[in-house]
């Protein structure tokens, strides 16, 4: 066993050199961005004078290399600056930000999964009935309506016709409280906290966004899954599990599935990895305080702390996923690891 | 206890109904071992899965009847099939490693069987997959038992298939070319090792094969097939020694044996004089210590491990030996497209093997050394048509165009005997024969001295080989061309080479005159060899002295 967990291992160093160029890169970037921090920090009624001494304040008289400097020894006490626009520290800003991006995007990705991963396998074994054309649709559909045409849409029907879902302005109406603050997510934290009420509240928040990015994901994972399938059950070891007389379910999940999902787990880290940064459209739309939007806005502002410390931890969260999609892989697959070396 | 009458199957395809088994009807007595016999396309895998009910989608039984002990297979539901596969009627695929599923345990798929078939308890399915494992004959099963396929040897991968058809006792059992792609020594042993079992535990079975040899040293009775249709039938013997029909006739003459020439192989009528080739040139090809060694995971491969011989000009050499064993290196190193770790390669007086493979693209000897791949389709760019892609080497080295260019290529056609029709064909729509002789006319476009022959007939049907083969001898005799033939067959090597190479593990073992090393092998490897070499019941007339001596 000593073998698999090599490749592991020798998988998680090689993310330390990714990190440091994202690093590196994260600080060139924002400096490489038009705009002048100093000045829009010194506001509209500053003087050359007063937009000088901004300057000096925030280090940006020095020269790139020193300025590198002190940005990696501010990072290493995890101190990732202050924003311009709200004036907490960009860490802070984050912290409460992020969960609110995850938890969407992650509620939606579930959710797409267990409506698109059964729909391909169902289209593939039934090709050409009228589940692969619902499926064909449904892909179609998806690709096609931009997020914030569905949200908008979703919010007509459900919000203002129907009158089910609560008004779209945030991730908790204002007659609840904010569950305490332990993992950041709504819903795991009001469920820690035993608060049903605050649970139902923040699901009901939670259901129409979540629904308009994953009729959005559901494409991509649904196609692959389809496409996957059809490939694994054409092949020879199918055909020597039917002629063993096995059933149509082992046949179909326990032989086909398992080596179907390879590429589907592939597409699913890379749509994870897309919608993360592409939501921005479905937080406005529904007034999400999640990263999308706080990005747009410190770009906007030329915010170089909180751009800076965006891209960071977006980079950070790709080489994650990036590296628990390649674990999976060696979970699903007993031949990688031995030939990734 | 196996009776089909009548057995009809038709697919759908987009071009409409196409008839891929039309009527055929065979008996299979108990214990009875009945050999499905044909060429590509003649329906003989499709009426296996008929029989099992397990056509692809698209295909079904269209006409007749499939009796099993009693029991209509044709009108028998979907779920009393699926209790009679695996435990009455098994089944073992060719291409085992593909027929494995890759990421399960080989002993987790063995348990899938028993415990369908309720053989076997969660409590003891490992203990009865470990026995079904020995039962095949692998040793240390309990730690095979985990492996992987990827971990295991194609002939280790197609035991475990065995494995897994055995497993519940079926009493009969649908070989469908159980050992294509496997070494002839691993055919011999996977061979022998089911017909054991099958003896052992009193079954009956139907091998499906291409090979006839394979099929009459094995089976009791034969069926040939050709077009969906059973054309002969009979005692496997009496079918080799006196074919009735003029389709079993041809498969008899083009299947290699011993003791016949290369003419033998194609039907009466077209058996011209073979020409005669001057074999004793001056030496055109030194191989002087090659070595070639490629690094590893786990140390250095040596792949090749110093090996010396010569080739004289009009020569036609065999080089021999199974998957592995260097001889695929060794071409490439000689056609100068690897470059050997050290060592000469001394081609017509002057030392070629310290030439940069790269830069030999632009040597004047490139036109002189020319290869024949192994599988013409895939060696053909699927986008050029047959005239493109004889012309690429005029066009690139030869600086031919226009109306030169186009001469030149019809006159290859007419050389390879390929109809100047086809050559704006694309690959696709070319037969197998038909890919192999494009192949061919490229390699010899720019008049090579030395050609390169990489298992040229591995994947083509015997009756086309023949004529490939035959098309080769003419060639060498016409354009006074040396050949090295690479070859895992010594029936076939036996027929064209006048010179054979042995090689085992990087190194040669044994070389000599073909006749020589034929009749009486020195080292026990080319004993083995020849020995594992499927021995089809010898017609009479055909054999010679020597050859009787050699079939033994």
């Amino acid at each position: 066993m000593a073998t698999r967990w090599l490749p592991i291992l020798w998988r998680l160093v090689q993310t330390i050199p990714v990190v440091i160029g994202v690093v590196i890169i994260s600080f060139v970037l924002t400096r490489a961005l038009p705009g002048d921090p100093a000045v829009q920090f010194a506001g509209q009624m500053a003087t050359a004078e007063s937009i000088e001494q901004v300057r000096v304040a925030l280090g940006l008289d020095k020269s790139l290399p020193q300025q590198f400097l002190i940005y990696c020894k501010a990072l290493l006490q995890g101190d990732l600056g202050q924003s311009i626009a709200t004036g907490r520290p960009v860490l802070t800003d984050l912290a409460t930000r992020l969960p609110a991006s995850l938890e969407l995007t992650l509620t939606a990705l579930i959710l797409s999964c267990l409506i698109a991963i059964p729909l391909g396998v169902l289209a593939a074994v039934r090709q050409g009935s009228w589940i692969d054309h619902l499926c064909r649709v449904l892909v179609t559909a998806g690709v096609s309506l931009p997020t914030f045409f569905t949200g908008i849409l979703l919010i007509y029907v459900f919000y203002y016709l129907l009158g089910w879902a609560p008004s779209p302005l945030g991730r908790l109406d204002f007659i609840y409280f904010d569950p305490p603050r332990v993992t950041g997510f709504f819903l795991i934290d009001a469920a820690l906290d035993g608060d049903l009420r605050t649970f139902t509240g923040a699901a009901k928040q939670l259901a129409l966004p979540a629904i308009t990015l994953a009729l959005f994901t559901l494409a991509p994972i649904a196609r692959m899954t389809r496409a996957a399938m059809l490939t694994a059950l054409s092949s020879d070891y199918i055909r020597t599990a039917r002629a063993a007389g096995l059933p149509p379910r082992k046949v179909l999940f326990g032989y086909a599935l398992r080596n179907a999902l390879l590429p589907v787990v592939t597409t699913l880290g890379m749509v994870f990895s897309f919608v993360l940064g592409a939501n921005v459209l479905v937080e406005k739309v529904f007034a999400w305080p999640g990263i999308g939007s706080y990005a747009v806005e410190a770009l906007v502002q030329s915010d170089y702390a909180a751009v800076q410390g965006f891209v960071l931890a977006m980079a950070l969260l790709f080489v994650l996923i990036n590296l628990i999609i390649d674990l999976s892989y060696t979970l699903i697959d007993p031949r990688i690891g031995f030939s990734s070396k | 206890m196996l009776s089909v009458k009548d057995l009809s199957v038709a697919f759908k395809t987009r071009k409409g109904q196409v008839d891929a088994v039309r009527g055929i009807s065979f008996d299979l007595a108990p214990g009875e071992t009945l050999g499905i016999v044909g060429e590509s396309g003649s329906g003989k895998s499709v009426t296996s899965y008929a029989l099992m009910r397990i056509l692809d989608a698209g295909g079904r039984i269209s006409a007749g009847d499939v009796s099993w002990n009693g029991r209509d297979l044709r009108a028998a539901s979907e779920s009393a099939m699926r209790s009679l596969r695996g435990r009455e009627i098994s089944m073992i695929f060719q291409n085992p490693r593909a027929a494995l599923n890759p990421i399960r345990k080989v002993g987790h798929q063995i348990e899938d069987v028993l415990r369908q078939h309720g053989r076997a308890t969660r409590s003891d399915a490992q203990a009865k997959a470990i026995a079904a494992l020995e039962a095949v004959k692998i040793r240390n099963a309990a730690e095979r038992y985990h492996a992987y396929p990827f971990e295991l040897s194609g002939g280790m991968c197609q035991r475990i298939v065995i494995a897994i058809a055995l497993a519940c006792d079926p009493k009969l059992m649908i070989a469908d070319e159980p050992t294509t792609g496997l070494d002839i020594t691993t055919q011999k042993a996977v061979m022998e090792l089911m017909r054991d079992l099958i003896r052992e535990r009193g079954m009956s079975s139907i091998v499906i094969t291409h090979d006839l040899g394979l099929a009459a040293e094995y089976c009791d009775r034969l069926a040939v097939m050709k077009d969906g249709q059973i054309v002969e039938t009979g005692p496997s013997a009496q079918i080799f020694a006196n074919p009735q029909h003029p389709y079993t006739r041809k498969l008899v003459d083009a299947t290699p044996r011993p003791g016949v020439s290369i003419r033998d192989l194609l039907p009466p009528e077209a058996r011209m004089p073979e020409l005669p080739h001057d074999t004793d040139g001056r030496a055109i090809l030194e191989v002087v210590d090659l070595v070639k060694t490629y690094p590893g995971k786990s140390g250095p491969v040596h792949a090749v491990k110093g090996i010396s011989f010569t080739i004289r000009e009009g020569q036609s050499v065999g080089l021999v030996g199974e998957s592995g064993c260097g001889k695929s290196t060794t071409s490439a190193m000689l056609v100068r497209l690897l470059d050997p770790s050290s060592g000469a390669i001394v081609f017509d007086g002057h030392e070629i093997g310290g030439i940069p493979a790269e830069r030999f693209l632009r040597d004047p000897r490139r036109a002189q050394i020319q290869m024949v791949f192994q599988d013409a389709t895939d060696s053909l760019n699927p986008r050029h048509n047959a005239f493109d892609s004889i012309a690429e080497p005029l066009r690139r080295l030869g600086r031919m165009r226009g109306a030169r260019l186009a001469a030149r290529v019809g006159e290859l056609a007419q050389l390879t005997g390929l109809p100047a029709h086809l050559l704006s064909r694309y690959p696709h729509q070319l037969s197998g024969g038909q890919k192999a002789r494009v192949g061919i006319a490229r390699a010899i476009a720019l008049d090579p001295k030395f050609l390169i022959l990489d298992e040229p007939t591995a994947a083509l049907d015997v009756s086309i080989q023949a004529v490939v083969l035959n098309l080769l001898a003419d060639l060498r005799a016409r354009l006074g061309m040396t050949y090295l033939f690479v070859s895992h067959d010594l029936n076939v090597v036996r027929l064209l080479c006048d010179h054979v190479i042995v090689m085992q593990d990087g190194q040669i073992v044994e070389q000599g005159p073909t006749a020589k090393l034929m009749d009486a092998p020195e080292h026990p490897y080319t004993r083995e060899l020849l020995h594992s070499a499927p021995k089809p019941p010898a017609a009479p007339f055909a054999m010679g002295h020597a050859a009787a001596k050699a079939a033994e």
